[in-house]
């Protein structure tokens, strides 16, 4: 990756990187090293004596039921999630790769949401779906369906998973859109002469976009996981009953606010493995697919 | 090929109206709420048409007891501190890496590569803890730099450096320029637009930062405004005073939402190349 032609310099390379490794490692590698020695040690509640204990907060973490509870709602809503956002996304990015009139238009109009904040996303769902001054919670409530996302958790699930996907839509139409529009027409003008629009899709449009689809996959996993806490924040702090409690919620609840570092820790090291796989995972397969 | 048949021209106009109809939506009422008064909003009586109050409840969400100007302010400093510091130690460290031979240069390049797989929020207690230490809570610094460091920013002009021809820096070294000149006049130069699509994305990720500023700042004048909207909700009953918060969640959403409108054609460009 080295160039051929280079400068000579015995000290300005250090100085030039100097800035970033210094960030790196007072930011990055001091307390992902203190997070994984944390989670190898367990602390009296007082803070006064510190024990070593191998595995011991892991296996207490996952044996935990509100743990296995936080990894069932995050399994339901980063799926739920990932589906809604990269359906919608390749649906708008078909229609507007078609070839029609006033495309660019379309395209600006579904780029803007990508600048929403999760948490101001979750705020303006909030003013929609409040069972009492909001104009689709009455409306719900007036048809006899007993809304109320404060009570029931199946309906809080439902509304974080909305506001996060709403907002993720425009993510996936841009790089859906940029992967149709690399297809080369060629292709598709010749899949046009024995194939209907729908076996067209699936068997020649879809297979191509392959890399794009499966870089989404764990672009919108790793969003579910961790992008989303504002959303639940926001809208339901966890609630009612940990319904919408997390994986990152978990960490946050059990570190800021029961201040239990050795559990926040171990669970901390677990998304950290959880993301090193999909990383790798996405780095061995984009690599291997990227020129078809 | 065979101009489309007439259904199949309509359908995506049609498919594309409904999508962008159903993001306007939750602006439209977010907009709508702003106009009108906090007892038609709290009885649940909103119509769906604008109401008459709109410069009153602006004006209103804009002097409030914690001024949603600082707010914003802060929102703005924030997110240029972080762009603008992530673009700077970023160019820096990829010049050293790509057009330097030193010992260690490869293990640097992995050890900012590896962050790539470290998000905040996956050691935030951590990192919290070490911020506290250094005795930066509630400060500026410890809202931002944290956050500065980017394999991902590293690594796109690594690769926008390596397309740079030899003869270039070849010719530029025979006309007797240094390393730092060749950074300054030759190097930054070609890389604008690189950097100015860095930027759209940087302002972004910066402005809707939340769990970290949650974190960091406790005093109210070191707010964002993502997080104050969410803290004037409180507990969310009726008699919250709803138009004044649609009122500034308005306000937070023109500063990032102008950045994609007016420098679009760099975000779409930024947002391909960071991730690809």
């Amino acid at each position: 990756m080295r160039r051929r032609v280079i400068f000579d310099n015995k000290v300005l390379p250090y100085v030039l990187v100097a800035p970033q490794l210094a960030v790196t490692l007072v930011f990055f590698f001091w307390p992902a090293g203190q997070a994984i020695y944390q989670s190898v040690l367990l602390q009296d509640p007082f803070g006064l004596r510190t024990q070593f204990v191998w595995f011991e907060n892991f296996t207490t973490v996952l044996r935990d039921p509100l743990y296995l509870g936080s990894m069932r709602v995050t399994a339901i809503f980063s799926t739920a999630v990932t589906l809604f956002s990269m359906g919608a996304g390749l649906l708008f990015a078909t229609m507007a790769d078609a070839r029609i009139r006033a495309v660019h238009v379309y395209r600006t109009l579904m780029t803007w949401p990508y600048a929403v904040a999760p948490a101001v996303s979750a705020v303006l769902w909030l003013f929609i779906f409040h069972p009492s001054i909001g104009i689709l919670g009455r409306a719900l409530l007036g048809l006899g369906i007993p809304w109320d996302y404060k009570l029931n958790g199946v309906q809080a699930l439902i509304l974080v998973i909305l506001a996060a996907s709403w907002k993720q839509v425009s993510y996936n139409f841009l790089f859906f859109l940029a992967g149709l529009q690399s297809i080369p027409r060629s292709v598709v003008e010749a899949a046009t002469m024995d194939a209907g629009p729908g076996r067209r899709f699936w068997s020649i449009i879809l297979p191509l976009l392959s890399p794009t689809t499966f870089f989404l996959l764990v672009v919108n996993i790793v969003y579910a996981f961790f992008d989303t806490f504002g959303v639940i924040h926001a809208l339901t702090g966890g609630g009612p009953a940990k319904a919408t409690e997390t994986l990152i919620y978990k960490v946050f609840t059990d570190g800021v606010i029961n201040l239990d570092l050795g559990s926040s820790s171990a669970q901390s090291v677990i998304l950290l493995l959880i993301v090193v796989t999909l990383t790798a995972l996405q780095f061995k397969y984009v690599e291997r697919k990227v020129h078809y | 090929m065979a101009a489309p048949a007439r259904s199949e021209r309509w359908i995506p106009h049609f498919v594309l109206a409904v999508g962008v109809a159903i993001f306007v939506f939750p602006i439209y009422f977010a907009l709508i709420g702003s106009t009108h008064e906090a007892s038609v909003i709290g009885r649940g009586e909103m119509p769906l048409t604008p109401g008459r109050h709109l410069i009153e409840n602006y004006a209103q969400a804009w002097n409030l007891g914690s001024p949603v100007h600082t707010m914003l302010t802060n929102s703005f400093l924030m997110a240029m501190a972080i762009t603008v510091g992530k673009i700077a130690i970023s160019l820096l460290s990829a010049y050293a890496v790509v057009f330097f031979a030193f010992p260690l240069r490869m293990l640097f390049f992995w050890m900012i590569f590896i962050t790539l797989m470290l998000p905040v929020e996956v050691r935030i207690i951590p990192t919290y803890k070490v911020v506290s230490d250094l005795g930066m809570i509630n400060s500026f610094s410890g809202l931002t730099v944290p956050l500065i460091a980017s394999a991902t920013a590293t690594l796109l002009f690594r690769q926008v450096f390596m397309t740079i021809p030899d003869e270039l820096v070849e010719a530029a070294k025979i006309d007797g320029a240094g390393a730092m000149r060749f950074f300054w006049t030759i190097l930054l130069p070609l890389s604008r637009t690189n950097i100015a699509a860095l930027f759209v994305i940087l302002f972004i990720y910066g402005w809707n930062q939340y769990l970290w500023p949650l974190l960091i700042t406790s005093s109210r004048e070191m707010e964002t405004i993502v997080i104050g909207i969410v803290k004037m909700i409180g507990t969310g009953d009726a008699q919250t005073d709803w138009q004044i918060i649609m009122a500034t969640t308005i306000f937070a959403l023109i500063p990032p939402v102008a950045v994609i409108l007016f420098m679009q054609h760099w975000f779409v460009k930024g947002l391909i190349e960071t991730e690809k």
